[in-house]
């Protein structure tokens, strides 16, 4: 029997800021335009992790009256300082010094989460319908080969796939196009670009993974609008990396590490790594005695415009990190996904309108500012495969004295599971212990994110392989997802691998970084996963 | 045959909670609330009733600020007929929750009220005894299945000692246990069906109620934390243990 099926003229998948805009600008463009967003977290925003240092340029030009709409934007960046951490010692780095791109000064410290509940908030007045706790699951496609939409999980099975009492059958939303903004390794935007090719003639993806915890301090330890930023210690000079730490509104720190997933240790644990770096002496004193209210984790894109996929196919659109328009040197994602949704609105009006082709979209996404931005980006992290010092000399004379106007292009030459060298060619790395003040094991760290699976359900971390990791990884890599996931859904217990697939915080480092790429993330039960507050 | 069926706002079970910092309560700011877990029961044993053609009509109400109403919403999007909202802004006590449901008892005429056994934000289990005191009907409270029958309902409850089976007339209040049914998930269709569906909304300070709180809360604090147990080599030192530094022996 077929399923029930609801029509839209378009449907968007995932309520981040890339999605949430393109709902806002379509009403705007043409308010008789049916619009739904589906989102796979309890509500908007519980998915959501960001630094966030947020740049206003797609906001002034969405919504320009945001300042007089009680907009979470409060926190203007007031100073700023980029430290580079010995294991004892650290050096400030003059800001005049730092290239154009990394200067804040009129940015404001955010949380992307409440942003994104006030953005909803906004959609939904203009008539915007949204899901919260509907995953799409599937792809639907036309005889054609053209994008149908998409379709719900099934909900109420069992861990061995049985109809529950509960059950009840996923259904088909269908639209004249279909808008893709899951945020980085989107699993469908995976799919899409393997079906369509869309990264032919580009260079493999790069990402890392952020950390991100909330603190609130002392009075006197806190300086709202300071952001800071800190290069070097732990990391190794080979693993691309670092910290941000934003001195928010109500006495709260935003405190974050983020690392290249091409790292080539997997010895290498980057929730430990965070945790050592909160040890140096240069940072345990910003929040000793303070309290470490929210812990959470996210894949991010690195790739930059070498890795950007064809953004558009037959009835659909690739938006936001679910291509991949991520900022690296900026460390900014959110203002070039919500330009990337302005003009996927435009497209799509005029598609919808005038029978205008997709391609528009790319089109005028490579017109806009965040294209060129990226543009004059893109050489910034390839260089610094060649190490921490060569990356910074490299990138002071490409983004300081020409302004990212170098006339070549660094490439990204391995996509980041080809990363990882043998176990035995690389040195064990020992963690301090946590101390449960100022660092944490992951299992209280996990408590913090407030995930939770409904017990009974089919395991959403799926091995194509399930002898692989005890018979090849183990041996190779020891196992390196034992320490690349943040929050222990992986453990090896007596030859066995086990995976705790209600602890996952969604993060999407695993479907990354297994070498082999053994390890698909595929949608739990809707509502399932983190339910972050102000992350 | 008709129900109410009262639901609360409440923290999500899944959110870890944060006490203020001055011990005046919890923080509620960005935090994921959802609809108190055996008020889901409540609503679902409604329903369920209501598609085997014994109820007629299921009215869900709950008191609170405005968005008490996406709360309400879930419960007609899972088959409630109809909503009311009873806005209110400040805390209200079990006893002002039970004055105010009196009310609407009295204006909806229904032939049960159906609600969770306790709220788990602040754990009182007293809303559902208090107003069956004050409407003078019986009361069955941690009910874990409900047989509806023509002039009463029989009980099971779940009490200390195992199961106990009650039969009570109607109109009655029953107050429902986690275990009474598996609630079902709102479909697409229904959340959409749900927010056409009528919503009546009441000010609480209209309903003629004094809702002056009497208890007064001196101080909001956490649990204290568990300290990491040890191990003990033998039997021996773990009563040593016992006796010396534990005292319990």
């Amino acid at each position: 029997m077929a399923r029930e099926a609801m029509e839209y003229d378009v449907v968007i998948v995932g309520a981040g800021p890339a999605g949430l805009t393109t709902a806002i600008k379509l009403k705007q463009l043409d308010p008789n335009l049916s619009v739904c967003i589906l989102e796979k977290g309890s509500e908007v925003g519980a998915h959501i992790l960001s630094g966030n240092v947020f740049e206003t340029k797609a906001l002034d030009e969405l919504l320009p009256n945001w300042r007089n709409e009680n907009a979470p934007i409060k926190t203007k960046v007031s100073k700023e300082k980029f430290l580079f951490l010995g294991k004892k010692s650290s050096l400030s780095w003059p800001t005049w010094l730092l290239p154009a791109v990394q200067k804040n000064h009129k940015n404001y410290i955010i949380s992307l989460a409440n942003f994104c509940r006030w953005l909803a908030e906004q959609a939904e007045k203009l008539g915007v319908e949204i899901f919260p706790g509907f995953p799409a699951s599937e792809v639907l496609y036309n005889d054609d080969g053209s994008v149908k939409g998409v379709a719900t999980l099934d909900m109420g099975l069992d861990k061995d796939g049985n109809k529950k009492d509960t059950y009840q059958e996923g259904m088909e939303l269908h639209a004249k196009v279909t808008v893709f903004s899951e945020g980085c390794r989107g699993h469908l935007g995976k799919q899409l670009i393997k079906k369509f090719s869309l990264d032919e003639g580009k260079n493999p993806q790069q990402y890392g993974i952020g950390l991100k915890e909330i603190w609130e301090v002392s009075e006197q330890q806190h300086q709202e609008g300071l952001v800071m930023h800190t290069a070097g210690w732990p990391l190794d000079s080979k693993t691309y990396g670092g910290s941000f730490i934003y001195h928010a509104e109500n006495r709260q720190i935003y405190l974050g590490y983020v690392i290249g997933l091409d790292y080539q240790n997997p010895y290498l644990s980057p929730f430990d790594e965070f945790q050592r770096f909160k040890t140096h002496p240069a940072i345990r004193k910003m929040f000793e005695g303070g309290k470490r209210i929210s812990f959470g984790a996210r894949a991010l894109i690195e790739g930059g415009i070498q890795s950007l996929p064809k953004m558009y196919m037959p009835g659909a659109l690739l938006i936001g990190c679910d291509a991949g328009t991520l900022n690296m040197p900026k460390i900014k994602g959110s203002h070039t996904a919500m330009k990337s949704g302005i003009v996927a609105a435009e497209a799509v009006v005029e598609n919808i309108k005038n029978k205008a082709d997709l391609s528009i979209y790319e089109k005028k996404f490579k017109d806009s500012w965040a294209y060129k931005e990226l543009h004059a980006a893109r050489n910034v992290k390839p260089s610094f495969s060649w190490g921490l010092i060569l990356g910074i000399i490299f990138t002071g004379i490409d983004q300081i004295l020409f302004r990212g106007k170098l006339p070549f292009t660094l490439k990204h030459k391995h996509a980041d599971h080809e990363a990882l060298k043998p176990a035995k060619e690389m040195p064990k790395i020992e963690y301090p212990k946590p101390d449960g003040k100022l660092t944490f094991d992951k299992t209280s760290s996990v408590y913090l994110t407030g995930t939770n699976h409904t017990e009974n359900q089919p395991v959403h971390l799926k091995l194509k392989d399930p002898e692989l990791p005890i018979k090849y990884t183990l041996q190779k890599y020891d196992e390196p997802a034992q320490r690349y996931c943040p929050v222990g859904v992986y453990e090896v217990q007596k030859e066995k691998f086990v995976i705790n697939s209600q602890n996952c915080i969604h993060c999407k480092t695993c479907d990354i970084k297994e070498p082999s790429q053994n390890i698909t993330w595929v949608c739990p039960e809707g509502g399932g996963g983190p339910k972050y507050g102000n992350m | 045959m008709k129900i109410l069926v009262a639901v609360k706002r409440v923290i999500d079970y899944n959110v870890q909670i944060r006490v203020k910092e001055d011990g005046s309560g919890v923080h509620t700011d960005n935090v994921k609330m959802s609809t108190n877990p055996p008020d889901d029961n409540a609503v679902e044993e409604s329903v369920k009733l209501k598609e085997s053609g014994k109820v007629k009509e299921v009215v869900a109400i709950s008191i609170g600020e405005d968005k008490a109403q996406e709360t309400i919403r879930k419960a007609l999007a899972v088959g409630a007929d109809k909503g009311i909202h009873v806005k209110a802004d400040n805390y209200i006590e079990p006893l002002g929750i039970a004055k105010i449901l009196k009310k609407i008892v009295e204006k909806e005429k229904p032939d049960m009220v159906f609600l969770g056994k306790q709220a788990i934000d602040d754990d009182c289990n007293q809303t559902g005894q208090m107003l069956a005191a004050m409407l003078n009907w019986p009361q069955a409270t941690f009910t874990s299945k409900v047989n509806l029958k023509e002039k009463s309902v029989e009980i099971v409850r779940e009490i200390d000692e195992g199961l106990e089976t009650i039969e009570v007339n109607l109109p009655a209040v029953v107050s429902c246990d986690l275990r009474l049914n598996e609630p079902r998930f709102a479909s697409l269709p229904n959340i959409m069906k749900a927010k056409k569906k009528p919503m009546e909304q009441i000010n609480a300070k209209d309903l003629g109620v004094d809702l002056t709180n009497r208890i007064q809360q001196i101080k909001v604090e956490e649990p204290p934390k568990r300290k990491a147990g040890i191990k003990v080599a033998n039997v021996a030192e773990l009563v040593s243990k016992l006796k010396n530094e534990a005292k319990v022996l």
